[in-house]
This record gives C-alpha cells, structure tokens and sequence, in this order.
C-alpha cells in the first residue's frame, strides 16, 4: 500500500484528513502513483499536474525518503521504502511568497 | 419578504452575506475555502440556489465550484478548460509570441434560461460554455481565433477575458472584454466575433484608434435597453448607442475617469454609477475620499455619493467585478474593497454603509435578489 501525504488545502478540497493510501499496480513511480491517486480523488485532477501533458504544476514538489523527486520526470522509480509503505510520498506546495 | 444575497469573492475564501429586503440587519457565512483565491461568484437567473463559484490558487490552479442549495453547501465540478485545437500565440508584454496558456476563471456568467448552462471568461482571453452544470467546458473558439488575436497583449493584470454579457433581448447576442484586447460582439451565440472598439482611444498603444489593444475594464448593461453599453475604459468612461458600433466619452465632471467598476441602476436605465480611482499607478481613489459618482442622465454629468463612505484617509481599490445591484423597488447598490469592505446603498446610492468591515481584500461582488 502506497501512502500519500497531501498539503492542507488538498486534503480539504478532496475531504480527506489523513494520509491518502492507494493500490498501485507495476513500478512505482512518481507517475503510477499519481495516476492511482488521481483515480481515487478524480477532484485533485489539474490540481497537482496539468489535465492534459501531466506536466508538474510549477509550484508543487514531490519528496519521499529525503530526496526531491520534481525533477526525476514521472517515470522515476520511488524508494523501496515507499514502495513498501513505510515511508510517504509527499506532494508539497512550494513555499514561495514573503 | 423579499431578500438579498451578496456573493462576495476575496483573495482568501468566499463570503455569503444575507438580509431581508430592508438591507439593514446582515448575516455573513464563509469562508468557503478559506485561504484560496475566490476570483468570482455568480447565481443562476434561472435557479437562485444554483450558484458558480471560481476557486484559484498560484499553487493548485483552477477549480470550479457549483452550489444547489444557495451557497450553504458546495461541490467541485469540473476544472478541465483546453483550449480548442492548437491554441497558437498571442503577444507577450515585450511584443514576442507567446503561447495561449490556461492560467484562471475569472468570471462566471450563468445563463438567463438554463441553471445548467454557463460561460466562463478565462486567462489567457477565452471563452468556455458548460451546459451540464459545469460538469465539462468547451471553449467558443472563435473568439481566440479571431484575426486579431495574435495581436493581443496582456495588461497588467494578466490577459483576461473578465467581463461577459448575455443580451437580455438577443438570445443569440453576447458581448465580452477583454485586457487588453478590448470589446467584443457575438450574433450568432459566440461562434463568431466582432471587435468593438471604435471611438475608444488609448494613449498607452501606438496608434490611439487601433481595432484591438485597449484596455477594456469593465462593460455594463441595462436589461431595458440592451443597445445602450456603459464602459469603464482604463482611463475614459464610454458610452454606446448602438450595440457597440460607435463609442463617445462621457467622462464630464469625473475627478479621474480611470477606475475598474462601472454599473446601471436597476430600474433607471440613465442611473450609472462609477467609482474613480486616480491613476493607473496609484490604484486608490483621489484625496483619499471614496466616492461613488452617479450620473442620472447617462453619463457626461456625475455627482459625488459620500455619505457613510470614508472621506479622508483611503487608499483602497475597487476591482472590476467588484460591484453589482440588486432589483429591489429601492434599488440597492453595492461594492467591495481591497481593503475588505463591502459596502451597500439601500437607496440607489442616497446613503452607505459597511456591511462588512474586515474581510479578506475583496476581489468580487454578486448580488441575488430573493423572492
């Protein structure tokens, strides 16, 4: 089982209250694992990654194990931790502002 | 007794805000989804509990949301706005092509007839129609692809389409604007598209007559005489008499004619109502006094409407969705600041108060008139 840790106002938007947790099927990567995600909360489409070319939104960053994988592209694979469930993916609103 | 209902759209959240057809006691709900931009809020004509909400953030883009039952409950509905076909370039600030982007909703306008049927003006400029209660959007493409549309440029603000008017007699007539690309008039239900610009001079553009490139703020409409557009231009307040064909200055006595809002009373087609700012740099109105101007003979002719309204000291804006009127016999007039005032005038702008005092800064302002 896969575990997701969202920010706050997508937790709200998608009414859940705690980590999202998700079967995902074949390698885990950023990109399985979103897809799985926005299956389950079809609310959060366009919200993490563009609708169409699922480009990463320019303000959203993804971390797992100490390590940004926002760059990594989608077909990255994720650590064995997460892969496992021990550890979370987090999709993380950038901290941008004053 | 009747009653009203205030959309009230801020940089962090939405407010509802309520009272009975003497606009005197008020109750304010929200924030609805708090801490994100709320660009625009508008109720349905054909079913006040149906209303659309236009949810934003820099970080988690657009999201659409929809009420049933009046604004006490929401639900995300659909946030998927593509462009038609390949959307190609507009001009960028610096005169470069830019490609069309999908930034934000920034108005919603609900059909007259149909609760499930809405258009929604959107950065970059573009028109979307939903007919299934915003479920999905398809874009009017004929707008964006317009012979001029590579020409046009953003202004400050972004390149909005921020202003969408459905003829009240001309079911098949919409007008748009569009910063800062100018007006536009569709006669055949948004297929196609006429810029309607002539009379407009901008002196902020090469040549001061040019077909497209001004900055349009606002357009406003009266239901009983739907030839007759008001326009607050960037600087300039304008008038049309015919559909948009031909515009002329009304600016008169004004003490600036820049400003974003601009709205007709009610029931008195001649009654518009301004609120100068006084410059384009500057974004507050001038001596520090907030006055509303009404003119009762159509323009030309503006008095000063300051009682109840601070008149030393402030420094807010009003941005251009953020007044409306009710429908009320004593028309009712209303507006937010960036300051996050929303101020009401129960007797067509005679006298205001604040219905609010310290809400988040006040991006838009919808009224619902309730049976």
């Amino acid at each position: 089982m896969i575990r997701v840790v969202l920010p706050a106002h997508l937790r709200a938007l998608a009414r859940v209250e705690d980590d999202v947790e998700l079967e995902v099927t074949g390698p885990i990567t950023t990109g399985a694992v979103l897809d799985a995600l926005e299956v389950r909360l079809p609310v959060l489409r366009g919200t993490i990654r563009d609708h169409v070319t699922h480009r990463r939104r320019a303000f959203i960053r993804f971390f797992a194990c100490e390590q940004d994988f926002s760059l990594a592209g989608p077909d990255a694979r994720l650590p064995d931790a997460v892969a496992a469930g021990r550890e979370p993916l987090l999709v993380v609103g950038a901290i941008a502002g004053g | 007794m009747s009653g009203v209902r205030v959309l009230v759209g801020t940089r962090k959240g939405a407010f509802v805000l309520t009272a009975d057809g003497q606009r005197r006691d008020w109750t304010i709900t929200g924030p609805h989804f708090g801490g994100w931009e709320i660009f625009h809020m508008k109720g349905s004509p054909a079913d006040p509990n149906r209303i659309y909400a236009s949810q934003s953030s820099g970080w988690f883009g657009q999201v659409l949301q929809r009420s049933d039952d009046g604004g006490a409950t929401w639900n995300p509905v659909g946030n998927q706005f593509t462009y038609a076909g390949t959307p190609g370039t507009h001009q960028w600030y610096d005169g470069t092509p830019h490609p069309w982007e999908f930034k934000r909703v920034w108005h919603l306008e609900p059909s007259r007839t149909d609760a499930d049927t809405v258009y929604a003006g959107v950065e970059d400029a573009a028109l979307f129609r939903s007919t299934d209660g915003g479920a999905t959007w398809q874009e009017l493409a004929g707008l964006r692809e317009h012979s001029t549309g590579a020409r046009w440029q953003p202004g400050a603000g972004g390149m909005c389409l921020h202003t969408i008017l459905l003829d009240p007699v001309h079911p098949q007539r919409l007008f748009v604007a569009i910063s800062a690309a100018g007006a536009f008039r569709s006669e055949d239900g948004g297929v196609s598209w006429t810029p309607i610009n002539r009379g407009l001079r901008s002196q902020y553009i090469p040549d001061p007559d040019a077909e497209v490139g001004h900055c349009v703020h606002r357009l406003a409409q009266h239901a009983a005489r739907p030839d007759v557009l008001f326009m607050q231009k960037h600087w300039d307040v304008m008038r049309s008499d015919d559909g948009g064909n031909q515009w002329r200055e009304i600016s008169g006595n004004l003490p600036s004619d820049f400003g974003f809002v601009i709205d007709v009373h009610a029931h008195q087609p001649d009654t518009v109502y301004v609120i100068p700012i006084k410059s384009d740099s500057e974004h507050y109105p001038p001596d520090g006094q907030l006055r509303v101007y009404r003119s009762r003979s159509g323009g030309d002719d503006w008095e000063p409407l300051t009682r109840g309204l601070p008149q030393k000291d402030c420094y807010v804006n009003v941005l251009r969705d953020a007044m409306a009127v009710d429908a009320l016999e004593d028309c009712g007039i209303y507006f937010g600041t960036t300051g996050g005032q929303v101020y009401v005038s129960p007797d067509g702008g005679d006298s205001w108060r604040a219905i609010a005092q310290t809400l988040p800064p006040v991006v838009s302002v919808e009224v619902q008139t309730l049976p």
